[in-house]
């Protein structure tokens, strides 16, 4: 039975991290129906940028997970404004393809700047297990649950009860209509990717802390597997999100533990097949009420 | 008229000037004896390449700055395989084609040297691998050699070692099932430790995954007291920094592909052991000057692959000079007959072409390596 808690931690854990991505997976499609496959590269960018500040001027962990959020913040911003804006128009075969272009060029970026080699991240958090009750459960694990937990709550009071995330609601709802009503659509999406990137960012940085290296190709599969977590929970809703990434995470450590390594990545993609046939819009998805 | 003329005189000491350059390279050849290096000297791999190249060239300033063999100077020629099957035979066809190499210190990698494998036999090229592990590669090939022991060899060495100097009764492996060096470890030990005592957990992970909890959770249940993890720095740090986040006591051990550690895994890997090709820490004389040498050619210390490539070129040099011409069967012969002390272990080779020699199992103590005991596998 504590193995099984203990392993329920674990699941919980791993998706967590999902889940803080496939936020901005959904809230980015939610607001402009584009599916941002260089997100995983803004996560990605977000462990370097806790990297450089954590190994030059060695902050302690919350000033360097601040200033990595407002730095992929900032890229996620700068890439809508190169890279989708103009597109906003076009197909959106057009942007989709954009964006895989966006991911590959950040990927090899990073190539070039800091090479293929794994850089290994400073202990922003001292590595050490901490009994509850009979469970032992290490300190980032148990950081990483609080943080995501802590943050996705912020999330959902700024959609819910602030200004902007009402006007976010609003464009996403429609565009037209919301620009009729004043709201200022451009900055509206702005402020989504800022948020999105932001929370990739905090993903990007556990995952850095948790698994001790920094490298190029780090965001492709927990991209990958935040958005089948997107996907999976009905993309466009963020509690959908929140929940895809909780199942998958669960499922995927589950499998680790009962079954075996190795059939882990197939039966999370293969969850996804299934959902996809018997339910098409996700788990939470077709009553579009809160959609951003 | 007058350019003419003297278009023609130049051409003329043009003429001259080759003819002459080719006399001087041909006099020079007779007393150069070349040797043929090569490894992955650019990319992701570039670090193994260089530190053979650098091993090999070291070894043979030495022996020329002590007068060279039968009178002649070696010279090692290099080639950058980048790591690429069909670069190594590139490689390979130059070195014995172009620069006329009598012997091939190389490859780096098991996957080039078995490439270029099957050309070797067939032109009888006397080739000695510094560090090619993979099982195949001295496999019907009688002039095929190799300085360092195999994967299977290494595996079961790190078993006995468990069971007998650490007084293990059980033990778990967690290997890198896309790998072959990873399994080939971890079959070897399994098989191993089964006769030692209980393996308790044998699982497998592929290259993608970093989280290593839930596995780490269910092989702890079992209460191990070592677990057996052979694979690259990158994917053991990783593993080792979550044994220390979950807080579990089971002792870690190692293969050579852990050399290095301790460069940015020293506090997750303190106290654990691992395999090694020879011990930074050893006090045999020939293993301190080896160092130093090193040290003072190139500013670092040598690793496991650099101390090999260094022995690899020593017994090819010796086995030269014994042959006393450089005629390739009578060079195979000699290299059949190498029992010397190098700095990775005293090297005697059985009838494939692998050395017989003792493993040192390395602790990691202080950040620093320290050497705590030589086992034989067998």
């Amino acid at each position: 039975m504590i193995l099984f808690l203990q392993q329920i931690i674990n699941g919980l854990s791993v998706g967590s991290i999902y889940a803080l991505i496939a936020l901005g997976y959904t809230m980015v499609y939610g607001i402009i129906k584009l599916i941002n496959f260089a997100h995983g590269e803004i996560m990605m960018a977000g462990a370097y940028f806790a990297f450089l500040v954590g190994v030059h001027l060695g902050l302690p962990f919350f000033a360097v997970l601040i200033i990595s959020m407002i730095g992929a913040a900032v890229l996620g911003v700068f890439i809508e404004f190169i890279a989708y804006k103009p597109l906003r128009k076009a197909p959106r075969i057009s942007a989709l393809i954009t964006a895989i272009g966006v991911s590959f060029f950040l990927q090899n970026l990073a190539l070039v700047i800091f090479k293929a080699e794994p850089k290994i991240m400073p202990n922003l958090i001292v590595k050490r297990p901490v009994n509850i009750g009979s469970l032992q459960i290490g300190t980032v694990t148990l950081a990483t649950l609080a943080l995501s937990i802590g943050f996705m709550i912020i999330l959902d009071v700024f959609v819910k009860r602030t200004k902007p995330g009402k006007a976010m609601r609003a464009v996403s709802e429609d565009k037209d209509a919301a620009l009729l009503m004043g709201i200022n659509v451009n900055r509206t999406i702005s402020i989504t990717f800022a948020i999105g990137s932001a929370l990739g960012a905090v993903a990007g940085v556990l995952f850095g802390v948790m698994y001790t290296q920094v490298y190029p190709t780090m965001g492709v599969m927990p991209g990958l597997k935040a958005f089948v977590a997107a996907v999976l929970g009905g993309i466009g809703l963020i509690p959908g999100a929140v929940l895809g990434g909780f199942v998958i995470g669960m499922v995927e450590t589950i499998t680790k533990a009962y079954l075996s390594s190795q059939w882990s990545d197939a039966i999370v993609f293969g969850l996804l097949i299934i959902v996809l046939l018997i339910k098409p819009t996700g788990i939470l998805g077709k009553n579009e009420k809160e959609k951003v | 008229m007058k350019s003419r003329k003297l278009s023609f005189v130049l051409a003329m000491l043009l003429v001259l000037m080759a003819v002459l350059s080719g006399c001087a390279s041909k006099t020079e050849e007779a007393s150069v004896i070349k040797i043929g290096a090569m490894g992955p000297e650019t990319g992701d791999y570039s670090m193994y390449g260089i530190s053979v190249v650098n091993g090999a060239k070291l070894a043979a300033k030495e022996i020329n700055a002590a007068g060279g063999i039968n009178g002649a100077q070696i010279e090692i020629v290099d080639y950058d395989s980048k790591g690429d099957k069909t670069e190594a035979v590139n490689a390979y066809n130059r070195m014995r084609d172009q620069d006329g190499v009598v012997a091939v210190v190389g490859g780096t990698f098991s996957g080039t040297t078995l490439a270029v494998k099957e050309i070797a036999v067939g032109d009888n090229m006397p080739v000695l691998s510094p560090t090619a592990t993979n099982g195949e590669v001295t496999l019907d090939a009688p002039n095929v050699f190799r300085a360092c022991y195999t994967d299977p060899y290494q595996g079961a060495t790190a078993a006995v070692f468990a069971a007998e100097n650490l007084g293990a009764k059980k033990a778990a492996v967690l290997y890198n099932i896309e790998d072959p060096y990873s399994e080939g470890l971890a079959v070897a030990f399994n098989e191993k430790f089964a006769s030692l005592g209980t393996v308790t957990n044998y699982e497998g992970y592929t290259k993608n995954d970093a989280d290593f909890r839930a596995i780490l959770t269910k092989i702890a249940a079992e209460d191990p007291d070592v677990i057996f993890l052979p694979d690259y720095i990158a994917k053991v740090g990783v593993i080792l920094s979550q044994i220390q986040e979950l807080g579990l006591t089971m002792v870690p051990i190692g293969g050579d592909g852990w050399d290095g550690i301790e460069a940015d895994y020293a506090d997750v890997a303190e106290g654990a052991y691992f395999a090694n090709h020879y011990a930074k820490t050893d006090d045999a004389p020939i293993v301190q000057n080896f160092i130093k040498a090193y040290e003072a050619e190139y500013g670092s210390t040598p690793n496991a692959l650099a101390a090999l490539a260094y022995d690899s070129a020593y017994i090819m040099a010796e086995a030269i000079q014994r042959a006393g011409s450089t005629e390739a069967q009578a060079i195979i012969d000699e290299l059949n007959k190498t029992d010397r002390d190098c700095v990775a272990g005293h090297v005697k080779f059985d009838p494939n072409g692998d050395p017989i020699k003792s493993i040192s199992m390395i602790q990691i103590v202080g950040g620093e390596h320290k050497l705590v005991a030589k086992v034989s596998g067998n």
